[in-house]
C-alpha cells in the first residue's frame, strides 16, 4: 500500500488552500487511476450498479487491444514484406533500433511486430501527449474532473490514422478533436460529435495528402499500395482477385490500411466482449449492419456498366475500409448516439445506409463510414426528440 | 425525370442552401432553439422556396432577360439589371400573398406559422435561390425541383441544428461562448458532416 500512502501523503497540497490547488484535477486523475474513488451519488435518485463511467471507459480501452495487436504486427507484415521485395530498409533512428532488436523478415512475428510498434507507439504516445495536455488544461481552468474518456478517444484515435501520418498532424488532429469536438461543450457526455472522428475527419480535409491516396497505407517510403477499397473502386470484384486478396485474408486482416481497421476478426472479438458487457449497444450495431447489406444489396439489384462498386457485395463492404471499426467502436459512443431504443435502429441504419452510399456514389471519397458516423451523429438528437414526441402521444392517447 | 431527381437531390444534400452555402443565418441561427418552431419555419420556407423560384424564373426569362422582351416587339431591351430588385420584390409580395390567404383559409397553419412567414421575406436562403436560378440558366420545370429541393434541404438542416441544441441544453459551455458563440461552433461541425456529400456527382 506504499503508494496509497504517497498519495494520501500528499493530497493536502491539492485540495482547497493546498500549494497545488489549481492541479487537483492531475491529482485526482492519478488517485482514481490506481484506486476506486471513495465518493458516492449523495442526490436521491440514482441506479445502483457497479459499472461507472470509469469502468466503461476503460472496458473499451481494452476491447481494442486484440485490432491494436494485430493492427501492429500487420503493419510491420506489410512493410517487412515490401522491404524483402525490394531490399531496402528503414532510415533514420527507427532503423537503427530495428538494427539493435529486430529485423526485417516478414516471417518473424517479433520483427513485424517490433517494426508496427516504432511506428504506432509514436503516433498514440503524440496523441496521448498532445490530447492529454488539453484534456488537463481544460479541467483545471474549468474545474471538471479528467475523464477517462479520452483514453478512448485517444486510442481510437490513433488506430485510425494512416501509419505514414506526420506527427504534428496527429498533434493537430487530435487537438481539434479535443477542444472543438468535445471540451468546449463542456466535456465528456456533452458533445453531439464523436471527438476522435471529428478530429480525424478535420485532418482528412485540411491535409488529404496526408491522409488519403494509395501512398500512406504502408509505413514504406515512396511505396504505393492501393487498399481494396480503392481496387474495387477502379477494377471491380475481380481486381481484388487480380491482386490475389481473398475474403478470408481481408477478414483476418491481411491488407494494407489505417493501423486499426484491417482486421475484421479482432475488432468483432472487441466488439463481442462490449456487446456482452452492453457497454456497445446491439441495436445500433444491427442497425449499421442491416443498414449496409440492404443497400449495398440494392445496389447489386440495380448494377452499373460504369462504376464497379455498385456490384461490390456487403459481405466484402464488411471487410475492407473501416466499416467493421466504425461500426463496433465509433457508431455505437454512448454519448453522440442516440439515447432512445428506436432511436438507436434508425441511427444505426442511417450509418450503414449512408456509408454504403458514399463509398459507392461519391467518387471524391473512397471510404465512407467515418463521415456516415459524423453525418448520422447529426440527426441522432433529432430521432430521440420524434421517439420521445410519439411516445408521449401514444401514453395521452391512453390517459 | 432521372434529371430532376438528380437535381432534387443535388438541391437537398450536395449543395445545401445552409450546410454549403451559409445562406439565411440569421433565421437559421435564430429560430433554432426548439425543434417544433424549427419545422413550421422549415415548412414555410419549403413553400414559399417552391412558389417564388418558378415565379421569378417566367419572370426573368420573359421580362427582364436580353432579348425576353421580344414577344412585346422590343428584342433589343436588357432589363437584366433590374433582376435584384424585382426578385425581391415578388418575394415580398408572394409572402403577403400567402400570409393573408392563410389567415383566411387555413387559419391553423397561419396560427402555428406565426411570426416566421413575414421574416421569411428577408431570408437570403430564398433570395439566393432566385440568383442561382438565374446564373444557372434553369427552365421552369427544373426551377420548380430546385426551390423545393433548397427548401427541403434547409428545412432539413434547421430542425438538425434545433436537434442538436436541444440536447446542447445539458452542455457546459464556457461563459464566452454561450449562446451564439457555440452556435456557430455547431453549426460549423455540422458543415464537417454534411462534407460527406461534396463532390458526388449527379
Amino acid at each position: 500500500m506504499g503508494l496509497r500512502k504517497i498519495l494520501d501523503g500528499v493530497e493536502h497540497h491539492f485540495e482547497e488552500g493546498g500549494r497545488f490547488k489549481q492541479w487537483y484535477p492531475l491529482y485526482e486523475a492519478v488517485d482514481t487511476i490506481f484506486y476506486s474513488p471513495s465518493s458516492v451519488t449523495r442526490s436521491t435518485a440514482h441506479v445502483r450498479d457497479g459499472v461507472d463511467l470509469k469502468r466503461i471507459m476503460i472496458t473499451v480501452w481494452f476491447a481494442t487491444f486484440p485490432a491494436m495487436f494485430y493492427g501492429m504486427y500487420n503493419l510491420g507484415f506489410q512493410a517487412n514484406d515490401i522491404l524483402a521485395a525490394t531490399g531496402g530498409s528503414v532510415d533514420g533512428w527507427r532503423g537503427s533500433l530495428i538494427a539493435a532488436f529486430g529485423g526485417y523478415d516478414a516471417s518473424s512475428l517479433w520483427d513485424c511486430f517490433f517494426f508496427g510498434a516504432l511506428y504506432f507507439l509514436p503516433i498514440y504516445a503524440t496523441t496521448f501527449l498532445v490530447g492529454g495536455f488539453w484534456e488537463v488544461l481544460f479541467a483545471m481552468k474549468r474545474g471538471h474532473e479528467v475523464n477517462e474518456g479520452f483514453f478512448v478517444t485517444s486510442i481510437l484515435f490513433a488506430l485510425i490514422c494512416p501509419p505514414d501520418v506526420p506527427l504534428w498532424q496527429v498533434a493537430l488532429g487530435i487537438s481539434f478533436g479535443v477542444v472543438i469536438g468535445k471540451e468546449v461543450f463542456g466535456g465528456t457526455g456533452k458533445n453531439f460529435l464523436n471527438p476522435a472522428l471529428t478530429g480525424r475527419a478535420f485532418l482528412y480535409f485540411a491535409y488529404p495528402a496526408q491522409m488519403s491516396g494509395d501512398g500512406v497505407w504502408t509505413a514504406v517510403d515512396g511505396y504505393t499500395g492501393a487498399t481494396p477499397l480503392s481496387i474495387v473502386a477502379s477494377d471491380g470484384i475481380s481486381g481484388l482477385a487480380q491482386e490475389q486478396i481473398t475474403w478470408m485474408q481481408a477478414f483476418v486482416g491481411n491488407i494494407h490500411g489505417s493501423i486499426g481497421e484491417t482486421s475484421t476478426l479482432a475488432i468483432l472479438i472487441g466488439g463481442a466482449v462490449l456487446m456482452l458487457m452492453r457497454i456497445a449497444s446491439w441495436r445500433i450495431v444491427a442497425g449499421v449492419f442491416l443498414g449496409m447489406v440492404a443497400l449495398s444489396s440494392l445496389f447489386n439489384l440495380i448494377g452499373s456498366e460504369t462504376n464497379p462498386m455498385f456490384n461490390m457485395p456487403f459481405y466484402w463492404h464488411l471487410v475492407v475500409g473501416g466499416f467493421a471499426f466504425g461500426m463496433m467502436f465509433m457508431a455505437t459512443d454512448p454519448v453522440s448516439a442516440a439515447y432512445t431504443n428506436t432511436g438507436k435502429f434508425a441511427y444505426g441504419i442511417l450509418i450503414g445506409v449512408m456509408c454504403v452510399l458514399i463509398r459507392v456514389v461519391n467518387p471524391a471519397f473512397p471510404e465512407g463510414i467515418m463521415l456516415a458516423i459524423l453525418f448520422a451523429n447529426l440527426f441522432a438528437p433529432l430521432m430521440d426528440h420524434f421517439v420521445i414526441q410519439s411516445n408521449i402521444k401514444r401514453r395521452l392517447a391512453r390517459v | 425525370m432521372e434529371q430532376y431527381l438528380s437535381l432534387f437531390i443535388r438541391a437537398v444534400f450536395i449543395e445545401n442552401m445552409a450546410l454549403a452555402f451559409f445562406l439565411g443565418m440569421c433565421t437559421f441561427l435564430a429560430i433554432s432553439k426548439k425543434v417544433q418552431a424549427a419545422i413550421g419555419l422549415g415548412i414555410a420556407v419549403i413553400v414559399v422556396l417552391t412558389i417564388t423560384v418558378p415565379v421569378n424564373n417566367l419572370i426573368y426569362n420573359y421580362l427582364l432577360a436580353d432579348g425576353a422582351l421580344a414577344w412585346a416587339g422590343l428584342p433589343d431591351v436588357d432589363l437584366s439589371f433590374l433582376g435584384l430588385l424585382s426578385y425581391i420584390g415578388v418575394i415580398a409580395a408572394i409572402v403577403q400573398i400567402m400570409e393573408m390567404f392563410l389567415d383566411k383559409y387555413v387559419p391553423v397553419l397561419y396560427n402555428a406559422l406565426g411570426v416566421f412567414l413575414p421574416l421569411i421575406t428577408v431570408n437570403c436562403a430564398i433570395l439566393g435561390a432566385a440568383l442561382f436560378m438565374v446564373e444557372r440558366d434553369y427552365t421552369f420545370g427544373e426551377s420548380v425541383v430546385f426551390g423545393a429541393g433548397a427548401g427541403v434541404g434547409w428545412a432539413l438542416a434547421i430542425v438538425a441544428l434545433a436537434g442538436i441544441r436541444e440536447k446542447l441544453k445539458y452542455s457546459d459551455v464556457p461563459d464566452g461562448l454561450q449562446g451564439l458563440g457555440i452556435t456557430f461552433i455547431t453549426v460549423g461541425l455540422m458543415s464537417l458532416g454534411f462534407m460527406s456529400f461534396g463532390g458526388m456527382n449527379l
